[in-house]
């Protein structure tokens, strides 16, 4: 059976029929199946929710023991069966490579395979497994950096960047804004692989998933809490990461003569930069840019693709010239409702 | 190349002067000649051609790209160069050896024709990487947009050489990119380069704002006094080598108005007020603003808005210094040299005589009845013309500030220093029941006051657009301003000229700040 058949879009999200599951709802649901952690994927107050073992132990970091009523963990590559036990849906976990514990879940019904990629990556990152290709009849990518302007340096050489300002203004505290899960752990060990290891100082919204990568055997060398540093003036020439939308605040006025760096792949437009007020952007992005992007619609070689979140005009159009059946995730609810109104 | 755009990515996001000055010092000092000549001349702007056309770029692009792709990456970007930097296919086989200098460059483009520009264009770009691309496409076109002006670079040069900035400014018109001279003197390899008879720029002399105290001192009968006309300061300088008008900062305008220059002859450096001016009567501020916002402006322009020059001073007639003399032999040289010129767009800045005080302030007082005034000028008729802002000399009575009660709508975060305050405000105006916005202003409060103003945001923050934080409509400010003209561009119809803080009226209902029909009852009969 043809998956447009089966799933469908409504305001909580995506929506399994058969399993009765959400993937990554909005709202709390009596069943969700999480990809990865973060926070627009990954909420509180679900009665079921299935995810592997590190985005439960991140969902529980960030919200508490009580985040769901049941929690199912999930290994990659291991199966579990939902729905009705004679029409059953078959749920599997693939890594992704967007952060740890994030993975691209096959939603297998009545002989149709439908891959939901989440968040990905091609890049390699020492903190998850790579994302692997896994075949289905039905792919559904994201296309947030989905317009071919969008091409990733490769991280070292953006670190590189981050080190020279560094010599040229020794004096100058450099605050990173990053996101505190992911990517503030990816750039401290392209930091630690280039050589550097003086402490790092760390914004307070980013000690307690560093201490859960180092728990989960990701060693991040020296870290420091800001908070900890009695004399401010001390942090003059030092890296410290903090929360992006701390680098505007208040709390940055006590560090001594700041220089604002920002790590996203937003980073690459000068325009959203430079709204950022970041003097220093580095362009280090936990998803697929353009090339990365066709090469995965390539590999999986899914003849129909669905595209979510971001810039979904381009890659469609491009996915349809490849010779793949493309169309807008979004658009996908409301073609179902004209169908069934006829 | 990769020096120069490593040199504009770090320039164009840093704020703050000194860290730009920090960056381009250390630029000069690592780049060799001739390549950081044509950089301080590509920032300065005084590359004196475009290399291609925008249009050349975009033809090339669509040829490697699908139009559709292309679009939509513009209509996300925003803006051409950077679009076709990162969409411009990278070739595997970039070296680092293989890239061009930017003398090389600069000369290749020199020598090219129209039909072989985009080639070469091409050719470079296959050869750069999407930083590298940027840099060259906004060289080329002319657009740098890094933030650091004509003056600030003359003052990072000064600073760099440690010489004064009026050496630079004497000398900038006298010598030419890459300034392999003047950058040899900076650095005391080599003598100041010599630059007379050269068509340059002279430092001004500048006023102070008087005091109620200099007023009660004074003795009328000593001072020149003069209407202080509402346009731009100018100095127009000709020698037998060409001739030229420049801003106070020292910027070349000629190009702008070329119908004052036309006429002038011989030699001379003269100082003055540039207006718009039908005959003898001066128009007002805002009719020359539209003069100043069109670097060429068209020829209906010119005639509709013709400019002129109110001239007060003269620092050199013929070959003669007469900085030297007083202002009110200055004043005689200066007549006659207006009546060799036989220019209809030149005119001698009327001398008010006055005796006492009493009549002085009469005439401050009158003095805001004509649009075209801002005040009054009073000088010293024993003041020799001195660079800078000698004390005593010269002062500036402005005529007093309108004033308006207004309500603040909207607050944005400042810049540099001020980054993580919100220090930039839009205030309204009522019409009907209803805030219209009138204006912006970011200055005229103290620190003490600018914490408070952050915090009443931050606990009055209504929404948000981007980086705009919308407020609740109960601030009254009292905002200062120089005058109000009608402006079909702004939604309420109107614009204030130089809008500041005066006071913060916490006490006042928002209810009770002033209406849109009184501020534009301010606006000028003649207007």
């Amino acid at each position: 059976m043809h998956p447009r058949d089966w799933m469908r879009v409504n305001d909580t999200g995506l929506y399994c029929e058969p399993a009765d599951a959400y993937i990554d709802p909005m709202v709390p649901v009596t069943r969700a199946i999480i990809t990865h952690g973060h926070a627009d994927h990954a909420r509180a107050g679900h009665d079921h929710v299935y995810a592997t073992p590190t985005t439960l132990k991140i969902m529980t970091t960030r919200y508490g023991e009580e985040m769901a009523r049941e929690q199912t963990a999930l290994d990659y590559r291991q199966s579990v069966t939902l729905g009705d036990d004679k029409d059953p849906v078959t749920v599997t976990f693939y890594p992704a490579g967007h952060i740890a514990g994030s993975a691209q879940a096959l939603i297998e019904y009545r002989g149709a395979r439908l891959v939901i990629s989440g968040d990905y990556k091609r890049r390699p990152d020492p903190t998850c497994e790579p994302f692997e290709v896994v075949p289905c009849d039905v792919f559904i990518t994201e296309a947030t950096f989905g317009l071919p302007v969008f091409t990733h340096p490769p991280i070292d050489q953006e670190i590189q960047k981050l080190l020279h300002s560094q010599q040229v203004f020794p004096d100058r505290c450099h605050v990173v804004g990053t996101y505190a899960l992911g990517k503030c752990q990816r750039v401290i060990l392209a930091l630690r692989d280039a050589g550097y290891t003086r402490p790092l100082y760390l914004h307070g919204a980013l000690i307690r998933l560093c201490d859960l990568y180092q728990e989960l055997g990701v060693a991040l060398g020296p870290l420091v809490a800001v908070s900890e540093v009695e004399n401010k003036q001390d942090l003059a020439g030092e890296i410290i990461l903090a929360p992006p939308s701390a680098l505007a605040d208040r709390w940055s006025r006590s560090l001594p003569k700041v220089r604002t760096v920002m790590a996203s792949g937003w980073m690459q437009i000068r325009a959203r930069a430079r709204q950022r007020q970041a003097e220093l952007p580095l362009i280090i992005s936990d998803h697929c840019d353009w090339p990365e992007l066709l090469q995965t619609l390539e590999e999986v070689n899914a003849p129909e693709v669905w595209v979510t979140h971001g810039r979904e005009d381009a890659l469609i159009y491009q996915a349809e010239k490849m010779g793949f059946n493309a169309r807008a995730l979004s658009l996908l609810g409301y073609e179902e409702e004209d169908d069934s109104s006829e | 190349m990769k020096a120069f755009s490593d040199l504009l990515d770090q320039l164009y996001f840093t704020s703050g002067n000194n860290a730009k000055a920090a960056i381009i010092k250390e630029y000069l000092r690592s780049t060799p000649d001739p390549d950081r000549g044509w950089a301080i001349a590509a920032i300065a702007g005084t590359l004196k051609f475009d290399f291609f056309k925008r249009n050349t770029v975009k033809t090339l692009m669509l040829e490697r790209i699908d139009p559709e792709l292309f679009a939509m990456s513009y209509d996300y970007v925003g803006e051409m160069s950077e679009t076709v930097a990162h969409l411009w296919p990278d070739s595997q086989a970039t070296q680092t050896d293989s890239i061009p200098r930017l003398a090389d460059i600069v000369e290749e483009f020199q020598n090219a024709s129209r039909q072989t520009a985009g080639k070469l264009l091409s050719g470079y770009l296959d050869l750069l990487d999407a930083s590298q691309r940027w840099a060259l496409i906004k060289l080329g076109t002319r657009g740098l947009r890094v933030g650091v002006s004509a003056r600030s670079m003359k003052q990072i040069l000064a600073s760099y050489g440690n010489v004064d900035i009026e050496d630079i400014e004497s000398l900038w018109h006298g010598v030419a990119p890459p300034y392999t001279e003047l950058l040899a003197w900076l650095e005391g390899k080599a003598e100041k380069p010599d630059i007379s008879g050269e068509v340059t720029f002279h430092p001004v002399m500048l006023s102070h704002p008087i005091d109620d105290q200099t007023l009660e001192q004074i003795t009328v009968n000593d001072w020149q006094v003069e209407y202080k006309y509402d346009g731009i300061r100018v100095q127009l300088v000709c020698t037998e080598k060409g001739k030229a008008l420049f801003s106070r900062t020292g910027d070349d305008i000629s190009q702008a108005f070329p119908d004052v220059l036309e006429g002038i002859s011989g030699d001379g450096v003269v100082d003055g007020e540039l207006l718009i001016m039908h005959g003898k009567d001066v128009d007002s501020f805002n009719a020359l603003q539209q003069r100043l916002n069109r670097k060429k402006p068209p020829a209906k322009l010119i005639k509709s808005l013709p400019a002129g020059l109110i001239l007060y001073d003269i620092l050199r007639n013929g070959d003669t210094d007469v900085t030297q003399s007083a202002l009110t032999e200055r004043r005689q040289i200066l007549s006659q040299w207006i009546a060799g010129q036989q220019c209809s767009h030149l005119h001698l800045s009327q001398t008010l005589n006055l005796t006492d005080a009493a009549s002085l302030r009469k005439k401050h007082e009158q003095a805001s009845d004509d649009v075209a005034v801002e005040g009054l000028m009073l000088k010293r008729k024993d003041s020799r013309y001195v660079p800078g802002r000698p004390k005593g000399q010269w002062y500036k009575w402005k005529r007093d500030p309108k004033l308006v009660d207004a309500v603040i709508m909207y607050a944005q975060r400042g810049h540099g220093k001020r980054s993580s305050y919100y220090s930039d405000f839009t205030f309204g105006a009522w019409q009907d029941d209803k805030l219209l916005p009138i204006g912006k202003a970011y200055s005229g409060f103290t620190d003490e006051e600018l914490k408070k103003l952050d915090n009443w945001v931050r606990r009055n923050a209504v929404g948000r657009f981007g980086p705009v934080r919308e407020v609740k409509k109960e601030l009254v400010i009292e905002v200062a301003f120089d005058a109000v003209h009608p402006s079909p561009r702004h939604k309420s119809g109107i614009a204030l000229r130089f809008p500041r803080f005066h006071r913060i009226r916490w006490d006042k209902p928002a209810a009770e700040a002033d209406t849109l029909e009184t501020i534009k009852a301010l606006i000028h009969s003649t207007d």
